[in-house]
C-alpha cells in the first residue's frame, strides 16, 4: 500500500517535537529562554479557555481583511490605470515601484504622528503595505495581456468597458490573483509590526499579546503567539489562494 | 470573369490607391504601396506571396486593426476606419479565449451584436458550431481540443455574427497536413452553403489555388499587387490534384521570375 503524502510531514513534525521536548526536559536549557512544546501547549490552552487568543484573533483578522480588501479596492484600478495610460504608468507606476521596496514598518512612525495611536494608524500602515504590490501586479498582467486576443475582440466590436471586464480582465486574472496573494502577504507582515509598534486602546491583537510576552518574559506566549500567526498565514494560503490559483491553472490548461 | 473588373458597381470592397507605411529601426519602411483591388460579393480571393510582401499588413487594412496612409478601403461604399463585426478574422492562432468554453467562444461576437434575443443568440452559436463538426464539444474549453479543433472552433465564431467578409489571416498554417486537407474541405463547403465574401491571405500557393476564385500575387519591397490569376477548377478541389498542381507551378514560376532571389516560405 501506497503511503499518504500527509503521513511524512506529520511523522517528522513529531519526532522534531519529541525531540525538543526531550531537550528541555532534559535541562540543558533554561525553560525560561526555550519553552517545551508542552509549556506552549499549556499557554495556548489557557489562552483559548480565557478567550483572550480568540478575542485577539479576531481583532488581528478584522484589521486584515479590512486593510487588505482596501488595499485591493485601491491597487486594482489604479494598476489597470497605469496599465492604460502611460503618464500614470511613469508617475504612479513608478512611484509604486519604489514604495514596494519600502519595508512595511518604516509606514509605522508616519501613522502614528498622523493619526495617533489608534485603528486608523494600523489600518494605514496595512493599506500601505498591501497597494503598491497589487498596483504593480495588476499594472504588469495587464500590459502582458495577448495583443492577439484584443485584436480578436475589436474585431467582433468589443470596445472600452466590455473589453476590459470581458477581456482584459479575466486574461489577466492568473497575474492578479498571484498580485492579491503577494499583497495579503505584505498585508500581515505590516499588520504585525504595527500591532508591535502601536499600543491601541481600540483592540487588542495577536501583535499586542506577542508584545506583551515580551514584557512578562513569557517566551512560551511569544512562541505560541508567533505559531499561530504562521497557522492564520498558511491556512490562508491553503484555504484561499491556493484553490484559487489551482482552478484558473487547471481551467486553461496549465496544469492536469 | 476578367483580371481587373472596369466596373466597381458590382464589388463590395474596393481598395484604392492603399498605402501604409511603418516606423522601422531603419526608418520609414513602405510596407504596402499603390494597392488597387476590388472583391465581389461572394468571392473567395486570396492574397498569396513571400514573408515580408505585406499580405498580412493588408488584412490588418481591411479589418480596421490598421488606418491606411494614402487611398481608400471602402465596404459597401463606405470608407473602412476601425474594427468592425461586418469584417471579422480568423487570426494565424486561434485566438480562442481560454476561460471560455467553446460555445462562450462563439457567443462572444453574438452578444455584441445588437437585435438578437438570449435564445437566438444560442441557436445561431450552436449552429454554426454544428456546421464546424463541433456539436458535441460545446463545453470543451480551448486547451482540451486539438489544434484543428480549435481553428475550426474560430471560424465558427468568426461565421456567426454573420459578417460581410471573412478575413482569414494565415489560419491553416499552424496545422498539420492531415488536418489542413480536411479543413480546406470544410471551408469549400461552408463557403458553398454560406455565400460568404472571403479574402484569405497565405504563403502557400497550392492552398491559394485550392481555395481561391481568384489569386492575388503580391511581391515584397514594397508590397506591390504582381499578378492576378483566375482559378476555374471546378470545386470541390482536391489540395493533391494535379491540374491544381500544376497551375501552382504556374504561379510559383512566375513569383520566381520577379524575384532576384526565391524567398523561403514558398511551396
Amino acid at each position: 500500500m501506497k503511503t499518504p503524502r500527509a503521513l511524512v510531514p506529520i511523522v517528522i513534525g513529531l519526532l522534531l517535537l519529541g525531540g525538543w521536548e526531550w531537550f528541555v526536559r532534559s535541562g540543558r536549557v533554561d525553560d525560561v529562554l526555550v519553552p517545551a512544546p508542552t509549556q506552549i501547549g499549556e499557554w495556548f490552552w489557557s489562552a483559548l479557555r480565557d478567550g483572550s487568543l480568540a478575542s485577539a484573533t479576531w481583532v488581528t483578522m478584522r484589521r486584515l481583511m479590512l486593510g487588505f480588501i482596501i488595499g485591493a479596492a485601491i491597487g486594482i484600478p489604479v494598476g489597470a490605470l497605469c496599465a492604460r495610460s502611460s503618464l500614470a504608468r511613469d508617475t504612479i507606476g513608478i512611484l509604486s515601484l519604489g514604495l514596494q521596496t519600502l519595508p512595511s514598518v518604516c509606514w509605522v512612525p508616519v501613522a502614528i504622528i498622523a493619526f495617533g495611536q489608534n485603528e486608523a494608524a494600523v489600518l494605514f500602515v496595512v493599506v500601505m503595505g498591501t497597494v503598491w504590490a497589487v498596483v504593480i501586479a495588476v499594472q504588469e498582467s495587464v500590459l502582458s495581456v495577448q495583443p492577439l486576443y484584443l485584436r480578436a475582440a475589436m474585431t467582433m466590436g468589443s470596445r472600452g468597458w466590455h473589453l476590459w471586464t470581458k477581456v482584459i480582465f479575466p486574461a489577466a486574472l492568473p497575474g492578479i490573483i498571484s498580485g492579491l496573494k503577494q499583497g495579503w502577504a505584505f498585508a500581515w507582515r505590516s499588520l504585525m509590526a504595527a500591532e508591535i509598534f502601536v499600543v491601541i486602546l481600540s483592540g487588542f491583537g495577536l501583535g499586542s499579546l506577542l508584545h506583551a510576552g515580551r514584557e512578562l518574559l513569557r517566551m512560551d506566549q511569544v512562541v505560541g503567539v508567533m505559531l499561530v500567526v504562521v497557522g492564520v498565514g498558511l491556512l490562508a494560503d491553503l484555504l484561499f489562494f491556493s484553490p484559487i490559483e489551482r482552478w484558473l491553472r487547471r481551467s486553461r490548461g496549465l496544469e492536469r | 470573369m476578367p483580371a481587373h473588373p472596369s466596373s466597381e458597381s458590382n464589388s463590395q470592397l474596393t481598395l484604392r490607391n492603399v498605402t501604409k507605411r511603418f516606423n522601422g529601426r531603419a526608418g520609414l519602411v513602405t510596407a504596402v504601396e499603390d494597392i488597387n483591388l476590388q472583391v465581389k460579393e461572394g468571392e473567395f480571393l486570396v492574397l498569396v506571396g513571400p514573408s515580408g510582401c505585406g499580405k498580412s499588413t493588408l488584412l490588418s487594412l481591411l479589418a480596421g486593426l490598421e488606418q491606411v496612409d494614402e487611398g481608400s478601403i471602402k465596404l459597401d461604399g463606405a470608407n473602412v476606419v476601425e474594427p468592425g463585426r461586418d469584417r471579422l478574422v480568423m487570426f494565424q492562432q486561434d485566438a480562442l479565449f481560454p476561460w471560455l468554453d467553446a460555445l462562450e467562444n462563439v457567443l462572444f461576437g453574438l452578444r455584441l451584436k445588437p437585435g438578437l434575443t438570449d435564445a437566438e443568440r444560442l441557436e445561431a452559436a450552436r449552429y454554426y458550431l454544428d456546421l464546424v463538426g463541433l456539436a458535441d464539444r460545446e463545453k470543451a474549453h480551448p486547451h482540451e481540443l486539438s489544434g484543428g479543433m480549435r481553428q475550426r472552433v474560430a471560424l465558427a465564431r468568426s461565421l456567426a455574427p454573420n459578417p460581410r467578409v471573412l478575413l482569414m489571416d494565415e489560419p491553416f498554417s499552424s496545422l498539420d497536413a492531415l488536418t489542413r486537407d480536411q479543413l480546406y474541405g470544410d471551408i469549400q463547403k461552408i463557403f458553398k452553403q454560406r455565400k460568404k465574401t472571403i479574402v484569405l491571405v497565405t504563403h502557400n500557393i497550392r492552398e491559394a489555388v485550392c481555395l481561391g476564385d481568384r489569386v492575388v500575387l503580391l511581391s515584397p519591397n514594397p508590397g506591390r499587387i504582381r499578378q492576378v490569376f483566375n482559378i476555374d477548377l471546378p470545386r470541390p478541389r482536391r489540395i493533391n490534384d494535379p491540374a491544381l498542381a500544376t497551375l501552382a507551378a504556374d504561379i510559383t514560376t512566375a513569383l520566381s521570375a520577379h524575384l532576384a532571389e526565391p524567398k523561403e516560405g514558398l511551396v
